[in-house]
C-alpha cells in the first residue's frame, strides 16, 4: 500500500480524547515517536503541535532541558527518570516533578504523569502523558 | 475479483414487501478466489443462509469466514450455514481478537442454551477459529488486511486484494465520531489504509444526517459522512451498505439520490447495495 498505515484505533481515540481536554496531554506511539499533543500542552511548551510534527519523543523532551526537583534543588533529569521513558520502556505508569524551560524561554514547574496504552489484544500501542502545572 | 452481496441490511433482518428490491438479509458478502473449491465469505448475517445452500451445491470443501465483529447481525446466520453441518467441509473462522475471551468461546455462546439447542462442539464440519493477524495474510491468491475501526466493541474493516483489484469492506463504521472526516489525514482516519484507493468500497450509510444527529456513538454513518469518507480515501466506487432496518425501498432510494447529489463532480456515482448484486473488479 502506498498510503501510510492507519494509526492504531486506540491512538486515534486517544488523540480525539486529548483534543477535547483542557489538561495538557501528549501521545507517543509504541516506538517512542511523539504523534500528537493538544492545545493546552502547546500553551505549556510554547509551540503548537502542527509546527513540530511527528518527532522522537526523547529529542523533543530534551529540548526543554528538564530538571528534577529533588529537595527543591534543580538537577538535569536523566532520561531514565522521565515518566514518558519509563512508560515506554517498562510499560508502567510513572509520575515526576520537573522544572522545564519552554520554547518561549519561560521556566515552568510541571508534574508529568505518563501511562502505557494497551489495545484489546494486550498489544502495546504507545503512551499518554499529562502535564500538571504546579 | 467477483464480489456478491448476499445481505446488506443493518442491525436486524427485515423481510417484507417493503424491502423486496434491496433485500432484508443482514450482512454477508462473498468474494471469489482462484480455487473454486474454496469460498471466502465476509460476515455471517442472515444472508449467509442462502449462500451456504449454494456453496453446498457447488461442492465447496473449504470456507474462510472473516467476521468484522460479533454483533448479532453479523453472526446470527452462522448457525444456519449449511457447510457448517457438512462433515466434508473445513471452516476457518477469522475474527477480531480479545485478550479476555477467545474467538471460539465468544462464538460458542450463540451455540448454547437458551439461544440454540446444539453445542458448537457437535457441528460436523472441521471448524477452527483464528484471531485476525495485524499483518496482511493470504488465502488462495487473495491478500487480506485488517485494521480495528470505529464501532462499539472490537471491530475490523477488511481490505481484499487480488490481481490488482481492491475491495474495502467497512460495513459498520462511524469515522466521524472522532471529528470531521475532511480534516483528517488518511493515517489518522479510522480505516484510512484499509479503504485507500480501493476500486470498490462497501461502507456503512445507515442514516440520513438528521437521523445521525440522534445516534452519534451508535457506530454507524450518515450518508453524508459515507460520501465524504469515500472521497477522502480516494475510493473509486462507493457502495452504500448496512441499510437501516426501518427503511423501505423507496426511502432507501431517496438516500441513494442524496448520495449522488453529494458526490463530487468527476467521481463515480455512489450506488445502493442490494441483495444479489454482483460487482466485477478488474
Amino acid at each position: 500500500m502506498d498510503t501510510p498505515r492507519q494509526k492504531h484505533l486506540v491512538l486515534i481515540l486517544a488523540r480525539e480524547f486529548a483534543s477535547n481536554l483542557s489538561t495538557p496531554t501528549l501521545i507517543a506511539d509504541e516506538g517512542g515517536r511523539l504523534v500528537f499533543y493538544n492545545e493546552a500542552a502547546a500553551a505549556v511548551t510554547g509551540t503548537p503541535f502542527a509546527e513540530i510534527g511527528e518527532v522522537p519523543l526523547d529529542e523533543w523532551t530534551a529540548s526543554f532541558v528538564p530538571r528534577t526537583l529533588d529537595d527543591d534543588v534543580a538537577d538535569p533529569a536523566p532520561a531514565e527518570r522521565r515518566p514518558t521513558r519509563i512508560a515506554l520502556d517498562e510499560r508502567r505508569p510513572s509520575h515526576e516533578r520537573f522544572l522545564i524551560t519552554s520554547r518561549d524561554g519561560v521556566e515552568r514547574e510541571v508534574e508529568i504523569s505518563a501511562f502505557p496504552l494497551f489495545a484489546h489484544a494486550d498489544e502495546f500501542i504507545g503512551i499518554v502523558a499529562i502535564f500538571w502545572r504546579t | 475479483m467477483r464480489v456478491t452481496i448476499w445481505g446488506c441490511r443493518g442491525s436486524l433482518a427485515t423481510p417484507g414487501v417493503e424491502t423486496v428490491r434491496y433485500g432484508g438479509n443482514t450482512s454477508c458478502v462473498e468474494v471469489s478466489t482462484s480455487d473454486e473449491r474454496t469460498a471466502l465469505v465476509l460476515d455471517a448475517g442472515t444472508g449467509i443462509r442462502r449462500l451456504g445452500l449454494e456453496l453446498v451445491e457447488r461442492g465447496i470443501e473449504h470456507v474462510h469466514l472473516c467476521l468484522t465483529h460479533l454483533h448479532l447481525d453479523h453472526l446470527e446466520g452462522l448457525r444456519f450455514f449449511a457447510p457448517l453441518w457438512d462433515e466434508r467441509v473445513t471452516l476457518d473462522v477469522w475474527g477480531p481478537p480479545s485478550p479476555v475471551v477467545t474467538l471460539r468461546e465468544r462464538i460458542a455462546r450463540s451455540f448454547s442454551p437458551p439461544l440454540f439447542p446444539i453445542d458448537l462442539r457437535r457441528v460436523p464440519a472441521r471448524v477452527s477459529f483464528r484471531d485476525i493477524p495485524r499483518e496482511p495474510w493470504a488465502i488462495d491468491g487473495v491478500t487480506l488486511s485488517a485494521e480495528l475501526v470505529m464501532h462499539p466493541g472490537p471491530t475490523v474493516g477488511f481490505r481484499i486484494e487480488e490481481g490488482g483489484a481492491t475491495l474495502a469492506y467497512l460495513p459498520d463504521h462511524e469515522p466521524a465520531l472522532v471529528g470531521p472526516i475532511a480534516e483528517r489525514t488518511r493515517d489518522w482516519l479510522s480505516g484510512g489504509s484499509i479503504a485507500a484507493d480501493a476500486d470498490v468500497l462497501l461502507h456503512d450509510a445507515q442514516y440520513f444526517a438528521d437521523e445521525y444527529d440522534d445516534r452519534i456513538g451508535w457506530g454507524h454513518s450518515s450518508v453524508e459522512d459515507a460520501v465524504t469518507y469515500a472521497h477522502m480515501v480516494g475510493a473509486r466506487r462507493l457502495v452504500l451498505f448496512h441499510h437501516e432496518p426501518d427503511r423501505g425501498d423507496s426511502s432507501l432510494e431517496r438516500l441513494g439520490a442524496q448520495a449522488r447529489l453529494l458526490a463530487a463532480e468527476g467521481e463515480s456515482e455512489p450506488v445502493l447495495a442490494r441483495e444479489g448484486m454482483v460487482l466485477e473488479l478488474a
